[in-house]
């Protein structure tokens, strides 16, 4: 049983109550009133957590990725897998969140935006990962063949998300030379339930993760396979 | 001449729409005054409630066939 930590329970707790406390506090506490965005500013403490869990998620299956093509254990290569199968899940997610904030501030879900753009082909850039997955039935061979996919996906997502949107115009803030939220819009209210809710959705897409994890764990021991 | 004149007048009468709340933007006061605002986060607090619950119960039940084996 390597990794007792995702066993124990005090960590799932814990991210339970700040989501449930960023639920609560998002709605009470007052936010800066800002045109066009109006109350929508409140989608920061749901759309952004999202993008940070994922990429959490994304980072550990990375991790997991290198640390099995070193030691060949199929463990490591399951715990990937599940890391991006739930990171895809927050991934939608944002995609989601983000196209109808867009719609209520930028005018359409999609406006083909380079950031909106960006984020969809690093999707399917995911997606390739799992149908690559499914084409290989061996499994030494898919789980090598995974991990080494998985890290170059990795750099290119980041590339794509983070880096190329702000080299050219783009509605997103952050991006195309606009201020990112923290620096102009954000205040020390926002700041107190924005912070819990980035831990509180790392923390619950962690623990996704580790469920997921452990049900193809069971799977596989039934199936017979030396593990 | 006219059209910037008559350009300057519409644009100026986009104040007569009252466009924008007391205090510059508008916000979800009234849902906040009326208390209504409770309800959207009873709402979503629920859900999460929920959805929070059907994952103990999930991390539970796989406790338990992980200390069968």
């Amino acid at each position: 049983m390597e990794l007792k930590i995702i066993y124990k329970t005090w960590w799932k707790v814990l991210g339970v109550v700040l989501v449930l406390y960023t639920l609560i506090a998002g709605f009470l506490l007052h936010v800066p009133r800002l045109p066009i965005l109006h109350e929508t500013i409140r989608n920061l403490y749901f759309h952004v957590p999202m993008w940070f869990a994922m990429l959490t998620v994304l980072v550990i299956s990375v991790y997991f990725s290198i640390r099995f093509l070193n030691t060949g254990k199929e463990e490591y290569d399951i715990a990937s897998v599940e890391c991006i199968n739930t990171g895809l899940v927050f991934y939608a997610c944002g995609l989601v969140t983000g196209m109808v904030w867009a719609k209520y501030t930028w005018g359409e879900f999609w406006s083909g935006d380079p950031k909106q753009n960006s984020a969809a082909i690093a999707f399917l850039l995911y997606c390739a990962y799992l149908v690559l997955r499914n084409s290989i039935d061996e499994e030494q061979k898919r789980a090598k063949i995974s991990a080494i996919y998985n890290i170059f996906a990795f750099p290119i997502m980041v590339v794509l998300l983070f880096i190329l949107p702000r080299m050219t115009d783009s509605l997103h803030p952050g991006n195309g030379g606009n201020p990112a939220f923290g620096r102009y819009d954000l205040d020390s209210t926002m700041r107190m339930v924005f912070y819990p809710a980035v831990a509180g959705w790392i923390i619950m897409a962690i623990w996704i993760a580790t469920i997921r994890y452990r049900i193809r764990l069971i799977e596989y021991k039934r199936n017979d396979i030396n593990l | 001449m006219k059209k910037l004149l008559t350009l300057l007048c519409l644009t100026l009468s986009g104040f007569a729409g009252f466009a924008q709340g007391a205090n510059g933007t508008e916000m979800a006061d009234a849902m906040r005054g009326s208390g209504k605002i409770y309800v959207v986060i009873a709402t979503i607090a629920i859900i999460f409630i929920f959805l929070a619950i059907y994952l103990f119960a999930i991390d539970r039940r796989l406790k338990k066939i992980e200390k069968e084996k």
